[in-house]
């Protein structure tokens, strides 16, 4: 549905996107994830034909951004960070006025916007004028907007950007709802976010794309070894962490154990196992067999958070590394 | 074409949405009703006095009332255009709705018409309040209607060229005040031109004198219809667009 081929985006002074390459199919909801300022929005923005790409090669649904980019135009959605309103317009209004723009026919006109309201829950607030509206409102009237032509592409620059937690969920809820009809991409530097709602992600950082996976198998890439965390007590009242400590490091398929935190006779450990083996069961008993209580025994999941860490920080170690020799 | 209507419909009606659109026609009809109050009474006492001296010969409405009045309007016009194209695309800018139009299945060039002839619109409205006053002059007497529609014609010309400079002015800056003031000084420009062949009769004077929208105006405003003022006038129209166009173009480079 998306293809990029080598997009590097220069401002007057800066590279804002550098050589990025990726697919997304049809039907995907993909995360997009950066810290501020990686150069999503502007990746985006090349994608919407808003900005022009230096070089490289950018198709949406088999049309290429520049040289037919009403056709791209005619099947994109598209939602930027500030949802583009005008204030002196009805809500309705202005859902009018972007169905015509969206060259929505008129036949289909009042249908089309009834769906637009109705999915999006702004049904209670058609009539007020769009500069009265709450940001939660005005988010899921962006939102109306940017599916009212039945785009087969919608691209979200951080939906949930400024929302509080209900609607925050509310918003993604909307959003898987919204896939398999849609190709959808939304970008975002909240984490938990993609784990929630993106089947793929695409993580870029200073213009340069870090790594490009489903949601599982990025975190499985990078978590390499299980890790589980323990927490014992003793059960009269002493501990001795070096002791336990000792006892878990013997357990077989362990390679480290971790003292996390001791206090009175109670002691938690993060313990990592080599990979494939499962070592819940041997710990628990040999906690039990070494005389203590166990009162803690979960493993730990690396959430995107540390994925996205560790492979930002590797990139910037590589690339110190690189300046060093 | 029905891209051009949209953008059109939604123009007029955010002009009236706010208060800009009221504000202008009243002003407009505050000073042109003393304008037209000040030169009818001037032409009664005139004609009072010239019968009283014996000069039988009736006086000219046309030119003695109308012609200066459509010369006052045409300077009025001046200081209206700015506040009528300011918003246009330094609000779109401003607000981020731009990018809603500019990745919408739009061409730019329709997004400029559309916005400009609903400018040119809301100009002609106000202008149209001036046949109000000029209709009781056909209940009174009986002025010649031609010269009169060609003096609408240059107004609206005139009007339209500055429209579209004040347009492309507008997409240079996301503040609106900038660009007001800047189409203010661009229309302020084209007027004083004209004024240095009072004081000076070399060719870079006549050059300047000729790119006076003022100087193209007074044939319009004696009833003539010169084809050369219109093309000047036209030409302008098409340079301003054509400005405008290539500076969207560049936003999207630039942005």
């Amino acid at each position: 549905m998306i293809r990029v081929e080598r997009l590097t985006k220069k401002y007057a002074r800066t590279v804002a996107v550098d050589d990025i390459s990726f697919q997304v199919d049809k039907g995907r909801i993909v995360g997009f994830l950066g810290p501020n300022g990686a150069g999503k929005t502007t990746t985006m923005r090349v994608l919407t034909c808003f900005l022009p790409p230096t070089s490289g090669s950018v198709q949406v649904a088999g049309f290429d951004v520049m040289k037919q980019p009403l056709e791209v135009k005619r099947r994109i959605g598209y939602l930027p960070e500030a949802p583009p309103l005008y204030p002196e317009m009805e809500v309705i209004e202005y859902l009018e006025f972007v169905a015509r723009l969206k060259g929505v026919p008129k036949s289909e006109r009042k249908q089309r916007i009834e769906q637009a309201v109705e999915r999006c829950a702004i049904g209670d607030v058609r009539t007020k004028l769009v500069s009265k509206l709450s940001r939660g409102y005005r988010q899921r009237v962006g939102l109306a907007q940017a599916i009212m032509h039945n785009p087969d592409v919608l691209i979200l620059d951080e939906p949930t950007a400024g929302l509080d937690p209900k609607q925050i969920i509310e918003t993604r809820q909307l959003i898987k709802g919204l896939a398999g009809e849609h190709t959808i991409i939304l970008s975002t530097h909240i984490l938990p976010e993609v784990e929630q709602t993106c089947e793929e992600v695409i993580i870029i950082n200073k213009g340069k794309l870090v790594a490009t996976d489903s949601v599982e198998n990025l975190t499985r890439r990078l978590r390499g070894a299980e890790a589980v965390a323990v927490e014992v007590e003793g059960r009269n009242g002493t501990l001795d962490p070096s002791a336990v400590r000792r006892r878990l490091e013997q357990v077989a398929g362990v390679s480290r154990v971790i003292e996390k935190s001791s206090r009175d006779n109670r002691c938690s450990f993060e313990v990592e196992s080599l990979h494939g083996r499962s070592v819940r069961g041997e710990l628990a008993r040999a906690v039990v067999e070494g005389g203590w209580n166990l009162t803690e025994l979960r493993p730990v999941a690396y959430s995107l958070e540390d994925v996205f860490l560790q492979l930002t920080a590797s990139e910037e170690a590589a690339v110190a590394a690189g300046g060093a020799r | 074409m029905r891209n051009i209507w949209t953008i059109f419909r939604k123009e007029i009606k955010s002009y009236f949405a706010s208060p800009i659109a009221y504000l202008l026609m009243t002003v407009f009809a505050l000073i042109f009703g003393y304008f037209f109050y000040v030169a009818t009474a001037i032409f009664v006492t005139r004609s009072f006095e010239s019968q009283m001296m014996g000069r039988g010969f009736p006086m000219d409405v046309n030119e003695w009332v109308i012609r200066p009045l459509l010369m006052n309007v045409s300077v009025i016009g001046l200081f209206l255009i700015p506040m009528i194209t300011m918003r246009l695309f330094a609000e779109e800018k401003r607000s981020g709705t731009i990018e809603l139009l500019m990745t919408s299945p739009v061409r730019d060039l329709e997004i400029i018409l559309g916005k400009w002839l609903a400018a040119l619109v809301l100009y002609g409205g106000i202008l149209a309040i001036s046949g109000l006053n000029l209709a009781f002059l056909f209940l009174y007497g009986d002025p010649d209607w031609k010269p009169i529609l060609v003096g609408y014609l240059g107004l609206l010309l005139q009007g339209g060229c500055l429209l579209a400079i004040g347009t492309f002015i507008s997409t240079l800056t996301r503040n609106q005040i900038i660009a007001g003031g800047a189409t203010f000084a661009a229309c302020l420009m084209l007027w004083i031109f004209d004024w240095v062949t009072a004081y000076e009769s070399a060719t870079w004077a006549r050059v300047m004198s000729y790119l006076s929208v003022v100087t193209h105006f007074e044939p319009f405003a004696k009833g003539v219809l010169d084809s050369k003022d219109v093309i000047f006038y036209l030409s302008v129209i098409f340079l301003g667009l054509f400005l405008t166009a290539r500076s969207m173009e560049a936003l999207r480079w630039r942005a």
